[in-house]
This record gives structure tokens, C-alpha cells and sequence, in this order.
């Protein structure tokens, strides 16, 4: 033990801290790259073939992975690719082009990022292209003069694949995928998208030219394995971290957490929403944004904290902060929404049905004008706590603009039972419509 | 303000410093600083802050970034007229003049991250970057791939940056039909009415004492509060109304301690500063003028004050009223002489269970409009062009509305879209009694 202690040099907790929170940030928000991504090994294998055939092989081929939002398809991707270029001769030769459909929002961005990419720019230089049909030829006949044998391969990686096919004539997915087809330079196109039906998007002689290769990634966990997830994007690494006696109690800690029963609880209840990692390191970033020198391991206490941050329901939260009379023209609507079984109403209506609440009572503390009425209905419209039913209908005078209601039931009961200082009579109005 | 902020990787006096600037936003603030880490730490991609106008979201960003001096950049949506300038004064503020001018003209949001990909390592700052933008809500009118783009940004420029979207609308509103990189959700609650009136407490008059500030905002906080919570509102009536509140003590007639006597003088002028200055239909100007003048009817800005019409254009006024809010089957019964016998119980028997003043006004054809004209008017007038171009007058000031395509000619349909106060006040300067001729209020 002694010895042990002699080779590490004991930290001061502060800096622990701090080493913890960078490693375990950037494992969080900046999706660092783990050893090997869990639970898609044949994707994994299926998808490093095929990119290998291109590369070492000059075999043109073409791939969709498709799977919901934060089911780690870039993930499998950028893992595959860095396995691939750990190999000399293909980090040498393999060319790589980023196209993300959120960026290249037509061809003719897309055709200059490609040549950008490809270092090309220089040979395009002093060549003005007069359309976009030239410029692609160019490149085209840049991409076709090569072989199977002699030229470089080209990987091109679609981002976002589906917005691609909302291009005019799909002119650039065609030709990616003719070049694709045919054997001349060897190209790979990898599409990445969560739109399942994204086949159905192609126009048919696009789609003829597609491999109909598809990797689906779709995540089939069991939940002991997503805890053992939880617990692995917490561990720290034994061997790499200076400290070692902080880092066996954070461990130790963190072992101790997943094994909460209130912990896994909110666990399951996440997991059963939600299996997606995105969201789960959401949780996590914010658990363990609390994490200081007084406050040194994730206790029980701040993941539930955190998860009541994310299952608060924001509407309430807006509806808190309105004032009494905004208040009491969202129990007025929600009375008009019973009476009326869901139609649209307009303010005069829910004016109408306030004042049947004031005549009731007999002070009338709230006793306002319309015009500070409208003020108060204005203000609901711009938190789009209501909504008008049409566009079109905007001109109609605004007493008379039909809107409906965009909160339910239990938000705005909800909503009652937390405002601060609520009168009893405002809240046995909105109890029934005739308290 | 018992709660101090606290980051080890900050200097503890800025901190101190920090927090005096946000009275009651010390617990956001601090919740914000820990989602930030320490400078060079990752912080989560995007953060989107929401809460109520005026809750602090901007100023305790403003601060937090300026005092301690972190690279950030603040953009508010009002100003982005185009994404262009959004991208220009992001560049600009993270990177300087040089790289804002090399965006092409009409920049796309390739140009824009492949112009931030290049800066990076040319100034690498190993501190976190954040771009900062106000009033989010608009970000979904403009190009339809900004938001996702704004939300991942992280992620494509590849880059220690985190984007914070301020909003008062949430979160769910926002979510583009196939999804996108979720943010980190940060609710800015409202403050509570002790926060306001110790916030607004500070900014008292140096010549009168605070005690006397903080009774005055207590005052304005019971008349206002149950209508208004906006400290930017508050604010300015308070500014509005102090000089009153004073007024007696400046004539000697009451102590300071007499905050009764106090109140019984402000509080009607508080109560008419609600149906004026507050829906702003007199300007701050004029308010203080006629606080001044004490006389009583002035002016305001709004279109009720001070709206002259022809005689002629009144009564098509006033027919167009009636034609909008009346049925059709009772113009019978209103205007027709010998209508002969119709049993008034049976015509009393409102068919409708809701008034036409709930519903709003109905569309009706020209002719309908001058033959209820022609009844209604006192004297004999012919059809001439002069009251055609009146009806087209009327709708030019927009007090009625025409339906349908400005072509067509033959029986267009209009709808009166004036209010009931108006057409009152209308028919009362031609003395004509209109609510014996409306059917809601026989």
C-alpha cells in the first residue's frame, strides 16, 4: 500500500475535480470515440468490409445506414473509418468527402464542397464554368478517366441522406450513384439518414442505380445492459487517471449509484421512453454538472434532480409566470373548450365568460377594460399559449380572431396547484365552471 | 441575494463582482456557470434557455460572458433580417474583421462552416466558444436547416464551441418535423413579487429617501402586479408616475410617513395610467403633459380619439354596422314602415343561443349595405358616385373590410371591422340612437 501511494502522487481534490469533469465532458458532449461501439458488430464487420473492398480493391459500392436519431449511426461510421485508416496503405490512398444535407443545400454547393474537398480547386482555377452541367461534367470526367487498378478511391459520406433527394432532378445522387455502378474510379457512397422510408424518396432511375445495400441500426438493448452503459460512460479510466485513489472511490461511487433503487428507477422510467444515448448523456451532463469539491461523486440526489429537470413539463413552467388575469382567461378558454367540446373561440368569448366569473363573485378586485384584456390575450398569443385557428383569418378584427387552445387539462390543474398565492376563487372557478 | 456564486475555474472576486450585477438571477446563474465548466472544459453543443420577457435570460448571459471575458458571440434574431448578417456578426465577433469578409455575398450555411473551419486553428483559443442568440423563436421563419445546423454546430465545425438559444416560447415548439440534436433545456423562472419590488427598489430618486422609493413600487406593484409582470413595463411606469407620487410632499401638505394620504392620491392616477399609458394609447410624452395640464381629455394616439368623417360616410358607417351585426331577417322589422303584423313574442325568440356581438361581424352585400343607408339617413340622397367612393374610402381607413378579390365588381361583400364603443361614439355626434337597432340588444 505504501509503495502504491509512493508512485502516485496524491492530488488536491479540487484538481481531481477538474480532471474528471474534462475527461467525462468530453465523453459526453463531444462524443469522444470509445475502443469499439457496443452492440453492432455485424454492422460494424458488415459496413468495415465494404469499405475495405473499396478501398484495397477499387470495388465501387454504395450503402444507406438507417436508424433513428442518436442510435450512433455517425458513430459506427467514424469507428469504421478510423479502423480503416489505422491501415498505412489506405490512409494514403483513400479520399474522403463530407456532405452533410443539412450544409450543401443544393447541387451546385454541393458540387463546390466536392471539389473543394478533392483538392481540385486549383486545377478548376482559372476555368469558369458557365453552368452547373459543366462543372459537374468536369468532375465527372475527372472521377471517370481513372480505372479499377490505377486511381485513388474516393469515399463520399451523405450526412442527413434524405435531404439530398429533395434536390432539383436529383441530379447529384444520380451521378454519385451512376459513377457507382459503373467501373471506372472506384467510389464508395455511404448515406447516413433516420428516415426509414427513404427509398421511397429516390426517383426510380436513381433508385435503380442504389446497391440496396442497408445497414439498420436499430438499438435493441435490454435495460441491464443500458445500465451497464450508464455505468461505463461514468468509469474512469484506471490506468490513465493520475490519481488512483480518487479514482477507485469515484468508481467505487459510481458502482455504488447504478446500484441506487431510485436511481434505477428513473433508469427504467428513462430507459422505457427513450433508449436513445443522446438523451441519456443529456442526463448525465447534467448530474454531473453538479459535481464540485464539496460535493465530489454524483449522489442518488442529483440524477433524480436532473431527471425532474427534463420530465418538468415546460408549459406549466410558462404558465407559472403569467400574471392573474392571463390566468384567468386560460381557465376561461379551458371552460369555453368544455362547453364547446374543442371548437376555436375568439376573445369576446372568453371576455364574456370572465365577466360571468366576476358577476358571480362580489368584489371585483379584477374588474378590467377589454383593451387591458386584449393586452393580456395579446401576450398569451406571443407565447403561443394559444394559436389562431388560420392565417388567412389575421385581418378579421383581433377581438374576433378564432384561436384554440394549446395546453390540456391536467397542464393547467397542474399549473393552479404551484402558482404562487392563487385566490381560492380562482381556483374554484377553474374546478368548475360554476364555483 | 445570500447565495454567492461559486466556480473553482473562475477568479472568486469576479464572481462577487458578477453577482451584484444580477440581483435574484444568482441560482440561474450559477446553474448556467456549472453547465459551462471551466474554460476550457467541453460544455454541452446547445443549451436553449426559455422563460418569461424580462425574466433576465439576456442580461445574465450579457454579464456572465463580458465579465469574464470568454469569446462569445450575441446575436439577436430581430436584427438577422437575413442569415447573412447572422453569419457576419458571428465570424466577426469570434474570429475579428478579417474572416467575416471573406463570406461570398449571399452566404450559405456551407460558406459559413467551411469559413469557421478554417479559422479554428488559425486562432486556437482553447477556450470554450459560445454564440449566444436572442429571441430564437424567429430562427424558425429563416431557412429551414438553421436551426438543426445552430443546434449540432459542435459536432460539424468540429470545434470547443456550445450554442445558447434564448426564447420565451419552449422548447416543444421548436422541433422540426424529423427531429433534431435535442438541447439541454434551462428554465429562467419568473421572479416573484419580492424579487420585483427589490429589484425596482434600487433604481430610487437620489433626493427622496428609500423608504419612501420602496412604499411608492409597493403601491404600483398592487395596482399593476395582478395585470402586468414585466419588469421592463413596471420599470417604466414606475419612471412615469414617481413625479405624482411626490407632488404633495413637494407642497408641504404631507409627511413622509403619511403613506395612507399617499396612497389615496396616486391611486387613481395609477388607475387611469392602465387605460392609457399602459395599452399605449397616449405616448409617455403626452402622459406627463398631461399630468402637468391636468385636463383631462387630451388626445391619445389611438385611432378612437380623433377620427373625422364625412356625414354621409358616418351613416354608411353606421349601416355598415347594422347590416354586419343584425340578421338579414330582421331588416324587416327595423327599417321597414308598415312591415305588417309580426308577432313579437315569435320575433323576440332568438334563434341563435349566442349574440352576433360574440361571433363577430357577418359579411354582407353591397346592396344591402345602402338600402339599410338609405333608410337610415334623415334626408333624400341619390346614388351617385360620391357614395360609392366613400364605401371605397371607408375601406381604404379600414373600417370595413372587403371580401374576397378587389376585382370583382358586380355585389362585392364587406364586413364592418369596427367596435361597438366606436360605432357609439359615431352615431352619437349625428345623433342617431344605434343600439334601438341592434337585434343582440333589443
Amino acid at each position: 500500500m505504501s509503495k502504491r501511494k509512493a508512485k502516485d502522487s496524491q492530488m488536491p481534490i479540487g484538481e481531481c475535480i477538474s480532471q474528471v469533469q474534462t475527461l467525462l465532458r468530453e465523453r459526453l458532449c463531444h462524443q469522444q470515440l470509445p475502443q469499439r461501439p457496443e452492440g453492432v458488430d455485424s454492422q460494424h464487420k458488415h459496413l468495415l468490409e465494404l469499405l475495405k473492398r473499396t478501398a484495397l480493391h477499387g470495388e465501387s459500392n454504395s450503402v444507406l445506414i438507417i436508424g433513428p436519431r442518436g442510435t450512433g449511426k455517425t458513430l459506427l461510421l467514424r469507428c469504421v473509418l478510423a479502423e480503416l485508416l489505422a491501415e498505412e496503405d489506405i490512409h494514403k490512398t483513400l479520399l474522403q468527402v463530407h456532405l452533410n444535407g443539412l450544409l450543401q443545400t443544393d447541387d451546385r454547393i454541393a458540387l463546390k464542397e466536392i471539389t473543394r474537398q478533392l483538392s481540385l480547386e486549383n486545377v478548376v482555377g482559372d476555368q469558369v464554368f458557365g453552368s452547373f452541367a459543366e462543372n459537374l461534367t468536369f468532375l465527372l470526367e475527372a472521377l471517370k478517366k481513372g480505372d479499377r487498378s490505377s486511381s485513388r478511391p474516393v469515399l463520399f459520406i451523405l450526412d442527413e441522406f434524405d435531404l439530398f433527394a429533395h434536390h432539383k432532378n436529383q441530379t447529384l445522387l444520380y451521378n454519385l450513384l451512376d459513377v457507382s455502378q459503373s467501373a471506372q474510379t472506384p467510389v464508395a457512397v455511404v448515406g447516413l439518414t433516420c428516415r426509414l422510408d427513404v427509398l421511397e424518396l429516390l426517383e426510380k432511375r436513381v433508385k435503380s442505380r442504389f446497391s440496396h445495400r442497408q445497414i439498420h441500426l436499430l438499438r435493441s438493448l435490454s435495460f441491464s445492459q443500458y445500465l451497464q452503459a450508464v455505468q461505463a460512460q461514468l468509469h474512469l479510466p484506471d490506468a490513465s487517471f493520475p490519481d488512483s485513489t480518487f479514482c477507485h472511490d469515484w468508481n467505487a461511487s459510481v458502482k455504488a449509484l447504478c446500484e441506487d433503487k431510485s436511481v434505477e428507477e428513473v433508469l427504467l422510467r428513462h430507459f422505457n421512453s427513450t433508449k436513445d444515448f443522446r438523451s441519456l448523456h443529456r442526463l448525465l451532463m447534467a448530474s454531473l454538472s453538479r459535481v464540485s469539491v464539496s460535493n465530489p461523486t454524483i449522489k442518488p440526489a442529483d440524477l433524480l434532480d436532473a431527471s425532474r429537470l427534463f420530465s418538468a413539463d415546460a408549459m406549466t413552467n410558462v404558465l407559472h409566470g403569467l400574471s392573474i388575469l392571463e390566468l384567468c382567461l386560460v381557465i376561461a378558454m379551458k371552460h369555453l373548450n368544455d362547453i364547446y367540446d374543442g371548437e376555436p373561440f375568439n376573445l369576446q368569448m372568453v371576455y364574456n365568460e370572465f365577466k360571468r366569473f366576476l358577476q358571480r363573485k362580489s368584489n371585483s378586485m379584477y374588474n378590467f377594460d377589454l383593451p387591458v384584456v386584449m393586452k393580456a390575450f395579446e401576450h398569451l398569443q406571443q407565447l403561443e399559449v394559444v394559436r389562431p385557428v388560420d392565417a388567412a383569418a389575421a385581418r378579421a378584427q383581433r377581438e374576433y380572431q378564432l384561436v384554440r387552445l394549446m395546453l390540456d387539462h391536467s397542464q393547467i390543474m397542474e399549473a393552479l396547484q404551484r402558482y404562487p398565492q392563487c385566490p381560492t376563487d380562482v381556483k374554484q372557478w377553474a374546478a368548475s365552471a360554476f364555483g | 441575494m445570500t447565495a454567492s456564486l461559486q466556480h473553482p475555474g473562475y477568479d472568486q472576486q469576479r464572481l462577487q463582482h458578477v453577482a451584484e450585477k444580477m440581483p435574484c438571477r444568482v441560482a440561474q446563474a450559477g446553474a448556467l456557470l456549472s453547465l459551462m465548466g471551466e474554460v476550457t472544459q467541453y460544455s454541452y453543443p446547445s443549451i436553449f434557455l426559455y422563460g418569461h420577457r424580462s425574466t433576465g435570460k439576456s442580461h445574465v448571459m450579457s454579464v456572465l460572458l463580458k465579465e469574464l471575458e470568454l469569446p462569445h458571440a450575441m446575436v439577436s434574431c430581430v436584427e438577422c433580417v437575413s442569415v447573412g448578417l447572422m453569419f457576419k456578426h458571428v465570424l466577426l465577433a469570434l474570429f475579428g474583421p478579417d474572416p467575416s469578409s471573406l463570406l461570398p455575398r449571399s452566404p450559405s450555411l456551407s460558406d459559413f462552416v467551411r469559413i469557421y473551419r478554417q479559422q479554428c486553428p488559425l486562432s486556437p483559443a482553447n477556450q470554450t466558444r459560445y454564440i449566444v442568440i436572442e429571441k430564437a423563436e424567429l430562427l424558425r421563419d429563416m431557412d429551414s436547416n438553421l436551426l438543426p445546423v445552430l443546434l449540432r454546430l459542435q459536432e460539424l465545425v468540429d470545434d470547443n464551441v456550445t450554442v445558447i438559444l434564448l426564447s420565451e416560447i419552449v422548447w416543444d415548439r421548436f422541433r422540426p418535423n424529423t427531429g433534431c440534436f435535442e438541447p439541454l433545456l434551462l428554465y429562467f423562472p419568473d421572479y416573484s413579487k419580492g424579487d420585483l419590488q427589490q429589484i425596482l427598489s434600487q433604481d430610487l430618486h437620489p433626493s427622496y429617501s428609500a423608504e419612501l422609493y420602496s412604499a411608492f413600487i409597493n403601491i404600483l406593484l398592487g395596482v399593476f402586479y395582478s395585470v402586468c409582470r414585466d419588469l421592463r413595463e413596471l420599470r417604466h411606469l414606475a419612471a412615469l408616475n414617481f413625479s405624482k407620487f411626490c407632488e404633495p410632499l413637494k407642497e408641504g401638505k404631507v409627511k413622509e410617513s403619511d403613506t395612507h394620504k399617499l396612497w389615496r392620491n396616486i391611486e387613481p392616477h395609477l388607475k387611469k395610467a392602465m387605460q392609457t399609458v399602459y395599452l399605449r394609447e397616449v405616448s409617455s410624452v403626452q402622459w406627463e403633459e398631461q399630468e402637468q395640464e391636468e385636463s383631462g381629455a387630451l388626445k391619445g394616439l389611438s385611432a378612437h380619439a380623433h377620427v373625422e368623417l364625412p356625414y354621409y360616410s358616418k351613416y354608411l358607417l353606421i349601416a355598415a354596422y347594422l347590416a354586419s351585426y343584425n340578421p338579414a331577417r330582421t331588416d324587416r322589422r327595423f327599417f321597414l314602415k308598415h312591415h305588417g303584423k309580426i308577432r313579437k313574442t315569435n320575433f323576440l325568440k332568438k334563434h341563435e343561443k349566442t349574440s352576433n356581438h360574440l361571433l363577430g361581424p357577418k359579411p354582407f352585400p353591397l346592396d344591402r349595405l345602402l338600402a339599410i343607408f338609405y333608410s337610415v339617413v334623415d334626408s333624400r340622397v341619390a346614388p351617385s358616385a360620391s357614395i360609392f367612393s366613400q364605401i371605397s374610402s371607408l375601406v381604404t381607413l379600414q373600417l370595413l373590410t372587403q371580401l374576397g378579390h378587389d376585382d370583382q365588381l358586380d355585389a362585392p361583400k364587406y364586413k364592418c371591422a369596427v367596435a361597438l364603443d366606436f360605432i357609439r361614439a359615431i352615431s352619437r355626434t349625428v345623433n342617431f340612437d344605434i343600439v334601438k337597432y341592434l337585434y343582440d340588444f333589443l
